[in-house]
């Protein structure tokens, strides 16, 4: 019991990360109606720039550890945005009305290029990072095993609500989240009613590219070691959580996210840790074949 | 006439200016995190050493960059050369595009001549670039013709080697008996693949691609009681000449290749023979490309491509035209990966990662897709290029420059660098676009 709670806990955590990342895909599909490639690497990016704003602050002396995690915070999300918003400026707009391919592979080379940017000037070697947030609160104890919640993962999931809540606010209340409505469900009319087409599908990027770096950085404070590398396999579950909770749903991400952290976590308790990643991928399929919708998304209707 | 066209080109002159300030400001923000404080590890921890002139540099050579783009653009514009360009363009590309034939003929005369006045080296290099061609040629069946864009197509190639890998050491099959067997299992891992994904919207099959790309990697990774994990199977036995082996002393109840046909035995021989099994294979999947273009299923493949829901309108099943591609593709895939175990006489899984997909798929996008021609000059100068550029070029700038030139190409010539993807045939009335 303790250690199936203390599985829950960690696959919530899990989930926490992978959610933020799906909701960019999820975001971008709905809007543009590709599958953003070069997002795992936005996230990875994001995971860099949070490992080297945090040397930087620790080579400064700044010692608290949650007023460093709030201001790596800042500049993480603001560095990742612009590269967002590059992305989307030099591989997607200009082949806005390309035959249908072409997207898709400007974006899967977007994707080489970004991880072997990386991989160039940062170097191949996985980067280590020392625990900044460390204790936690011990919850349940049973035959010598404890269940702990560490205060990390509390700060994950507050703030992964917080974000969730704000995203959702954005959306439903705000002139912005109006105009991505609008284009999600018809990019033509809205453009003739007015809405920037263009500015909204680039902030539509750039949220996205935000939600990714804060999913960096919770990956690199949980994790505590990246790689150039981390970005594909991140990528590829992320969009299974955004398949699972159906494309195109903000909150069809944040449960498809979460439930795909809850699957890793028990399959590698109680089965085989090697076999994680293509536990996942059996997820994408079997939900590919049985409900391509997902769990809340609509069907899709294809108009000549 | 002057008079009036030097205003224009100032103002031409200051936009462009102003939009190659924009870019080396974006550059400058972009690299700062990323290029200018790079992560370094001493013992244990890191240490960030600043490499701020690199940023400089950066942003000075897209400003660069931009600035000549745009003077350029704006000059050729002003001066209707850019027109000029086009048709001129066209005037090359035109004839390459109608004279396919004979630039074929000519490669394919070369290939053929090579082995014979080339040393060993070059042999070895030649079959290692008809891999990679057959290669591109077989996924030019899935993305070009088919339109379905596979991320993962290095998993078929490691299916077919992994079949001939695990029968020739567990059973002792010779590689005439896997060869098909690794078409046929590649092909149906595609039908399996293909199946679920296929009824669906196009862009799924990347992502299941994509991952199945990766899981091919685990299970060969992980499952050391048959696949040997990552020490691979080495010892994959050569093919022999219709029974013939090319050893030097034949085993019992046998001739060896040289001592049939009354040669000395040299090892080149054997090298040899393999760079024709290789040429063979790639020729066989183009003539079979070629040919299937002509069936109603390969027109299928380019109007499903062109139009899905017109096809569906008049009756075409585009499941099923889709899966057919796609296990095609796969299968010649695995004829590649059966070719290429016993040719290196080992395989691992490090020989099967997303960089080589990624390669492959970088071929038939940077070549033209649906052009045969095209696909496999890509190929050769991908493998190629590499190594000979080996020592000038560091290897890591291989992936970068191919992931920046698939961006650059689908944003100045959509459908390839050389050849155009045009349909095999077209309703007159039709333009061509």
């Amino acid at each position: 019991m303790g250690y199936f709670l203390q599985q829950l806990i960690n696959g919530l955590t899990l989930g926490a990360i992978y959610g933020l990342i799906a909701i960019g895909y999820t975001m971008v599909y709905g809007i543009v109606g590709m599958i953003n490639f070069a997002h795992g690497e936005i996230f990875m990016i994001g995971s860099f720039i949070a490992l080297i704003s945090f040397l930087l602050l620790a080579q400064m002396g700044l010692s608290t550890p949650l007023a460093a995690v709030l201001i790596v915070l800042v500049i993480s999300m603001g560095f990742t945005a612009c590269y967002g918003w590059t992305v989307e400026r030099v591989a997607y707009r200009p082949l806005r009305d390309s035959y249908k391919l072409a997207p898709l592979i400007s974006a899967i080379g977007m994707s080489i290029f970004l991880q072997n940017y990386v991989q160039f000037f940062q170097g191949a070697r996985s980067k280590p990072l020392r625990p900044i947030l460390e204790g936690g609160l011990a919850l349940w104890e049973a035959n010598g095993f404890t269940v702990q919640v560490s205060y990390l993962q509390i700060i994950i999931v507050v703030l992964t609500v917080a974000l969730m809540a704000g995203f959702t606010y954005i959306i439903r209340a705000t002139p912005l989240g109006r105009s991505q409505r609008a284009c999600e469900q018809d990019r033509t009319m809205a453009a003739l009613l007015g809405v920037n087409v263009d500015r909204t599908i680039s902030m539509t990027f750039v949220m996205g590219a935000a939600l990714a770096a804060v999913a960096g950085l919770m990956f690199t404070l949980y994790y505590g070691v990246i790689d150039f590398f981390i970005g594909f396999l991140a990528g590829v579950k992320a969009f299974t959580a955004a398949v699972l909770g159906g494309i195109g749903s903000l909150p069809g991400a944040m449960l498809g996210g979460v439930l795909i952290g809850l699957i890793e976590a028990f399959w590698s308790a109680y089965f085989t840790i090697e076999y994680k990643d293509v536990a996942v991928f059996l997820v994408l399929v079997l939900v590919l074949i049985f409900r391509p919708t997902g769990l809340l998304g609509r069907p899709e209707i294809e108009k000549v | 006439m002057a008079v009036e066209a030097a205003p224009v080109r100032r103002t031409g002159l200051a936009t462009s200016c102003r939009d190659a300030a924009l870019v080396a400001a974006v550059i400058l923000v972009l690299a700062v995190p990323i290029v200018g404080f790079q992560t370094v590890g001493t013992g244990g921890t890191l240490a960030v050493h600043l490499h701020f002139q690199t940023v400089g540099a950066l942003a000075l050579a897209g400003f660069a960059i931009r600035l000549l783009a745009g003077i350029v653009g704006g000059w050729a514009a002003s001066s209707g050369v850019s027109a000029g360009l086009g048709a001129a363009a066209g005037r090359i590309t035109a004839p390459l595009a109608g004279s396919g034939f004979w630039f074929g003929l000519a490669g394919l005369a070369g290939a053929v001549i090579l082995p014979f006045v080339a040393g060993r080296d070059y042999i070895y290099l030649g079959a290692t670039v008809l891999t990679y061609v057959m290669l591109g040629w077989g996924l030019n069946i899935v993305v070009g013709l088919a339109g379905l864009l596979d991320l993962g197509y290095v998993a078929f190639f490691a299916v077919g080697a992994y079949t001939v890998g695990l029968l020739a050491t567990y059973f002792d099959f010779s590689f005439w008996a896997c060869l098909p067997l690794a078409g046929l299992f590649a092909g149906c891992f595609g039908l399996i693949l293909g199946f679920p994904v296929l009824r669906l919207r196009g862009d799924y099959l990347a992502i299941v691609t994509l991952g199945f790309g990766e899981i091919i990697r685990i299970v060969l990774l992980n499952w050391a009681k048959v696949t040997n994990g990552p020490n691979g199977i080495g010892g994959i036995p050569a093919p022999s000449f219709f029974g013939l082996p090319f050893t030097r002393n034949a085993p019992e109840g046998a001739t060896s290749f040289a001592d049939f046909f009354g040669l000395d035995y040299e090892s080149s021989q054997l090298l040899i023979f393999l760079y024709f099994v290789i040429l063979g294979l790639a020729l066989l999947t183009n003539f079979f490309t070629l040919r299937l273009r002509r069936l109603p299923v390969g027109r299928a493949w380019e109007a499903l491509r062109e139009d899905e829901i017109a096809c569906r309108a008049i009756g075409i099943n585009a499941t099923t035209v889709k899966l057919s591609a796609f296990a095609i593709g796969a299968m010649f895939g695995g004829l590649a990966g059966a070719f290429f175990a016993a040719h290196l006489n080992f395989i691992s899984p490090e020989s099967f990662t997303f960089n080589e997909s990624a390669m492959i798929l970088a071929s038939v996008v940077l070549g033209g897709q649906g052009s045969q021609l095209g696909v496999a000059l890509a190929a050769a100068a991908l493998a190629l290029l590499p190594e000979l550029t080996r020592d000038v070029v560091p290897p890591e700038y291989r992936l970068l420059l191919v992931g920046a030139a698939m961006v650059l190409v689908m944003r100045v010539r959509p459908r390839g660098l050389l050849a155009h993807r045009s349909p095999s045939i077209l309703l007159h009335a039709k333009a061509r676009r």
